[in-house]
C-alpha cells in the first residue's frame, strides 16, 4: 500500500517539474504542457487526501477536474494554433503585441 | 375685492393649437406638400383666434360692458414646479387685458401666416419657416395668457429663441446669421433683469402668480420704497431688451435681415410689444414706484424722438420701418410711464395693425423689386402696384396720426395723457409731439420715394415689377381695414366717442378705476384738450407737407439739406454711431477679456493646466509601474510563484 506521504511527495515533485518547465521554457506548447502537469499534480494531491480520509466526494470532483482540463486543452491548443497562424512562431517572448 | 376666476376649458387650446401644428410640420413637413403645410400653419393660428374670440365673448357676457367686478377665465393644466414655497402651475388666464392681447396676437399672426404662404412660396425651406412661425405664435400666446410670472418667462424666452431662429432664417448669409445672434445676445441682457425681478418678487411676496402678486404687492411693498423701485426697474430692463428701447434697441434694426413677414410678425405686431404688455400686466407694481414710472416715461419719450430722427435718413425700406417701430414703442412706454396704461395697450393694438400692414406692404414692394430694398432705387410704383400702394397709404396716414384713422386716436390719447396725467409733464408731451411730426415726415418720405415720381430702378428690375398674388394682397386689404377703423373702439369722449376700449380695460388696471383721467380732466378745461387734438393733427400735416415739399415739389432739396449740415447728417446716417460706441466700450472689452483672461489665461492655463497635471502625474507613475510589465510570461510566473510562496510561508509560519 502506497502511503499518503509518498503520494504527496510525488504530487509535489510533479508540481515543481511543472513550475520549472513553465518558467524555463519559451515554447508555448511546452509551457502549456507544464501547466497541465501542475494541474494534475494538484489533482493527485486532492485524491490522495480523499483516499486517506475515505471520502468519495473528492474523487468525483477529480473526475470533473479532468473533464475540465480536457476542455481547457482543446481551447488552449486552438488559441495556440491561431497564434501560430498569425505570428509564425510559438515563442512567447515574441508574442508581445499587448505590451505597452 | 378678489377677482373671480371662472374655469374655461377652451383656454388651453388657444395656446396648444399652434404648438401641435408646429410639431406636425417640424416632423412631417419635409414630406407634406407646400399647400398643406401653409394651410395647416395658418389654420392652427386661426383656430387660436377663434378660441380667443370665444373666450372674449364669454368674458364679455360674464362681466357686461361696463366696469363691473373683475372676472377672468382660468384653465389649469398641471402643477409644474413645487419646491418649498415656490409653486408654479402650467395654467392660463384670460382677463380683459390678455383677451385683447390674444386677439391682437392671434389675429395679426393669422393674417401674416396667410401672407407668408405667398411670400415664401419659392423658398426651399418652406416647412422649416412655418414650423418656426407656429412655434413663435405658441410662445407668444403662452406669454400673454400665462397666469404666473414663471410661465410668462418661458414664453418670454421662447419668443426670443424663435426671433433668433427667424432672423437668422437665411443662415447661409453670415450677415443674417450674425443679426440673429445679436438679437439673441442683446435680449439676454434684458432677460437677465427680468429674471432678477422675478426672483425679487418671489423673495419678497412669496408668490409668482399674478393673482398673488396683485393681492400681496400693496400689502408688502411700501409705495416709493427702494425695493419696489428696484423690482420695477429690473422688469423695465427686461422690457427695454424685448421691446427695443434705449439702450438695448440695437438688435431691432439688424433684425430686418429676416424674411419680411417675420419682421411684420415679430418686430412690429407681437414680440416687441411683450415689454409693454408685461408692464401693464404688472401695473400694480409700477404704481408703487413713481420713480420707476418716471424712468419708463423718460426712456420712452427719448426713444420715440431718438429713433424718429434716425428714421429720417435711412434708405433701406425695412430699416425706416424698423426705426419707426422703435419710435412707436417709445410712445407706448411713454404712455405706460405716465400711468395711461390703457392708452399704451390701445396704441399697441393700432400699431400692430398699421405696422404689420406697412411691413407686409414693404414685403410686397421688395417682392416686386426682385429683392431690392433701397428706396433710392425705387419710385413710380404707384401705378404698377395699386393694391400695395393704397393699403400702404392707409397705413402711412394711420401712423402719421391723421384723423379718423386708428393711429390718430391712440397717439392722441398718449400725447394727451403725457400732458395731463398726474405722472405726466409738458416736456414729455413736447417730445412726443415733435416725434409725431418727424414720424409723419419720414413715413411720407418713404411713401413718396417708393411710389411717386419716376422709377429709378435698373432696366432688368423694372421689367419684373408686378403686383403680388392675391394671397398677399388680401391680407393687406384686411389689415388696411383694421388700420383705418381700428381706432374707433377707443374714441375719446371729447370727440363724442364712448372710449369703450378704455372702459374695457379699466377693471384690470389698478390706477384707473375711473379716477386718473377724471382727476386729470378736472385740472384742464375742455378747450385745452381740443387744442391738443388740433395741435397733434397740425404737426402731422406739417410733417406730410414738409415731406411733399422736399421730395415731390423740389426734388434735390434733400441732398442740399444734407450737404448744408454734413455733421448732423452724418450723425443721423450713422445712427449716432451707437453700434460703434457699443462695439468699443462693451463688445471689444468683453471679447478681449474673454480671449486673453478667460480663455488663454484661465481656461487654457489654469483649468487645462490642472487637468494636464493630473494626466501627467498618472502617466509618470504608470511609467514606473510599467517596468514590472515586461511582457515575459516567465517573469510573471516567477512573481506569481514567489507571491504564493510568501503567502504560504506566512500562513504556515
Amino acid at each position: 500500500m502506497i502511503s499518503l506521504h509518498q503520494l504527496l511527495l510525488l504530487s509535489a515533485v510533479l508540481f515543481v517539474i511543472g513550475i520549472a518547465g513553465f518558467i524555463t521554457r519559451r515554447n508555448i506548447i511546452i509551457m502549456f504542457m507544464s501547466v497541465e502537469l501542475m494541474l494534475n499534480a494538484a489533482n493527485l494531491a486532492l485524491i490522495s487526501f480523499a483516499n486517506h480520509s475515505g471520502s468519495m466526494d473528492a474523487q468525483l470532483i477529480a473526475l470533473f477536474v479532468m473533464a475540465l482540463a480536457a476542455a481547457e486543452v482543446a481551447v488552449g491548443l486552438a488559441i495556440i494554433i491561431t497564434v501560430f497562424r498569425n505570428k509564425q512562431t510559438v515563442n512567447v517572448d515574441e508574442l508581445n503585441i499587448l505590451k505597452w | 375685492m378678489e377677482p373671480a376666476a371662472v374655469q374655461y376649458d377652451f383656454l388651453r387650446w388657444i395656446v396648444l393649437s399652434p404648438l401641435i401644428s408646429c410639431c406636425v410640420i417640424a416632423l412631417l413637413g419635409r414630406k407634406l406638400p407646400r399647400v398643406v403645410t401653409g394651410t395647416l400653419a395658418s389654420a392652427s393660428v386661426g383656430l387660436s383666434f377663434v378660441f380667443g374670440l370665444l373666450g372674449f365673448l364669454q368674458l364679455k357676457s360674464l362681466s357686461g360692458h361696463g366696469e363691473g367686478e373683475a372676472v377672468f377665465l382660468a384653465d389649469s393644466l398641471y402643477r409644474w414646479i413645487s419646491v418649498g414655497g415656490l409653486t408654479a402651475d402650467v395654467a392660463f388666464m384670460l382677463d380683459r387685458l390678455s383677451a385683447v392681447m390674444v386677439l391682437v396676437v392671434a389675429g395679426v399672426s393669422c393674417i401674416i401666416h396667410v401672407y407668408s404662404m405667398g411670400y415664401m412660396a419659392h423658398d426651399k425651406s418652406y416647412w422649416r419657416y412655418f414650423s418656426y412661425l407656429n412655434l413663435f405664435v405658441f410662445f407668444m400666446l403662452l406669454l400673454v395668457s400665462a397666469d404666473n410670472l414663471v410661465l410668462m418667462f418661458v414664453g418670454w424666452e421662447g419668443v426670443g429663441l424663435c426671433s433668433y431662429l427667424l432672423i437668422g432664417f437665411w443662415f447661409e448669409d453670415m450677415e443674417k446669421a450674425y443679426a440673429g445672434k445679436k438679437a439673441f445676445v442683446v435680449n439676454r441682457i434684458g432677460d437677465f433683469g427680468f429674471l432678477l425681478a422675478i426672483l425679487l418678487i418671489f423673495w419678497n411676496l412669496g408668490t409668482v402668480s399674478f393673482g398673488g402678486i396683485f393681492a400681496q404687492a400693496p400689502r408688502v411693498l411700501t409705495a416709493g420704497s427702494g425695493l419696489a423701485t428696484a423690482i420695477a426697474l429690473l422688469l423695465f430692463l427686461g422690457a427695454t431688451g424685448k421691446s427695443a428701447q434705449l439702450p438695448l434697441y440695437v438688435w431691432l434694426p439688424d433684425a430686418m435681415a429676416g424674411p419680411t413677414p417675420v419682421s411684420a410678425l415679430i418686430h412690429a405686431a407681437t414680440m416687441v410689444t411683450a415689454g409693454v404688455y408685461m408692464i401693464v400686466r404688472l401695473n400694480v407694481l409700477y404704481l408703487l414706484s413713481p420713480q420707476a414710472m418716471a424712468v419708463v416715461a423718460a426712456v420712452g419719450a427719448l426713444t420715440a424722438i431718438y429713433a424718429a430722427t434716425i428714421g429720417l435718413v435711412q434708405d433701406d425700406i425695412k430699416k425706416v420701418l424698423a426705426y419707426s417701430t422703435i419710435s412707436q414703442l417709445g410712445y407706448m412706454f411713454l404712455a405706460v410711464g405716465v400711468g395711461a396704461f390703457s392708452a399704451g395697450i390701445f396704441h399697441l393694438m393700432t400699431h400692430a395693425f398699421f405696422k404689420a400692414l406697412l411691413f407686409l406692404g414693404a414685403g410686397s414692394v421688395i417682392h416686386a423689386m426682385s429683392g431690392k430694398q433701397d428706396i433710392q432705387e425705387m419710385g413710380g410704383l404707384k401705378g404698377k402696384l395699386p393694391a400695395t400702394y393704397w393699403t400702404f397709404l392707409a397705413a402711412t396716414l394711420a401712423i402719421s396720426g391723421i384723423p379718423p384713422l386708428s393711429g390718430f386716436f391712440s397717439k392722441d390719447e398718449i400725447l394727451w395723457s403725457a400732458f395731463s396725467s398726474p405722472h405726466g409733464h409738458w416736456a414729455f408731451w413736447l417730445i412726443g409731439w415733435l416725434a409725431a411730426g418727424l414720424t409723419a415726415f419720414y413715413m411720407f418720405r418713404l411713401l413718396f420715394l417708393t411710389f411717386f415720381g419716376t422709377s429709378r430702378a435698373d432696366e432688368h428690375t423694372r421689367q419684373h415689377i408686378h403686383e403680388s398674388p392675391s394671397l398677399m394682397t388680401v391680407p393687406l386689404a384686411i389689415l388696411a381695414v383694421l388700420a383705418v377703423v381700428g381706432g374707433f373702439v377707443g374714441m375719446p369722449e371729447a370727440l363724442g366717442g364712448a372710449n369703450s376700449f378704455h372702459h374695457w380695460l379699466a377693471p384690470v388696471l389698478a390706477s384707473e378705476n375711473g379716477t386718473l383721467n377724471a382727476e386729470a380732466a378736472g385740472h384742464f378745461p375742455e378747450a385745452v384738450e381740443y387744442l391738443m387734438i388740433a395741435l397733434s393733427v397740425v404737426v402731422g400735416l406739417c410733417g406730410i407737407g414738409a415731406a411733399w415739399w422736399v421730395y415731390i415739389n423740389r426734388p434735390g432739396t434733400a441732398e442740399k439739406m444734407a450737404d448744408s449740415v454734413p455733421l448732423g447728417y452724418g450723425l443721423l446716417k450713422n445712427k449716432y454711431y451707437v453700434d460703434e460706441i457699443y462695439n468699443i466700450f462693451i463688445v471689444q472689452p468683453v471679447k478681449l477679456t474673454s480671449i486673453y483672461i478667460l480663455w488663454k489665461l484661465f481656461d487654457a492655463g489654469i483649468i487645462d493646466g490642472l487637468v494636464n497635471l493630473s494626466g501627467r502625474t498618472v502617466r509618470g507613475l504608470g511609467r514606473v509601474a510599467a517596468r514590472l510589465e515586461n511582457g515575459y510570461t516567465q517573469a510573471y510566473a516567477i512573481t506569481f510563484i514567489l507571491g504564493v510562496a510568501l503567502l504560504l510561508g506566512a500562513l504556515l509560519w
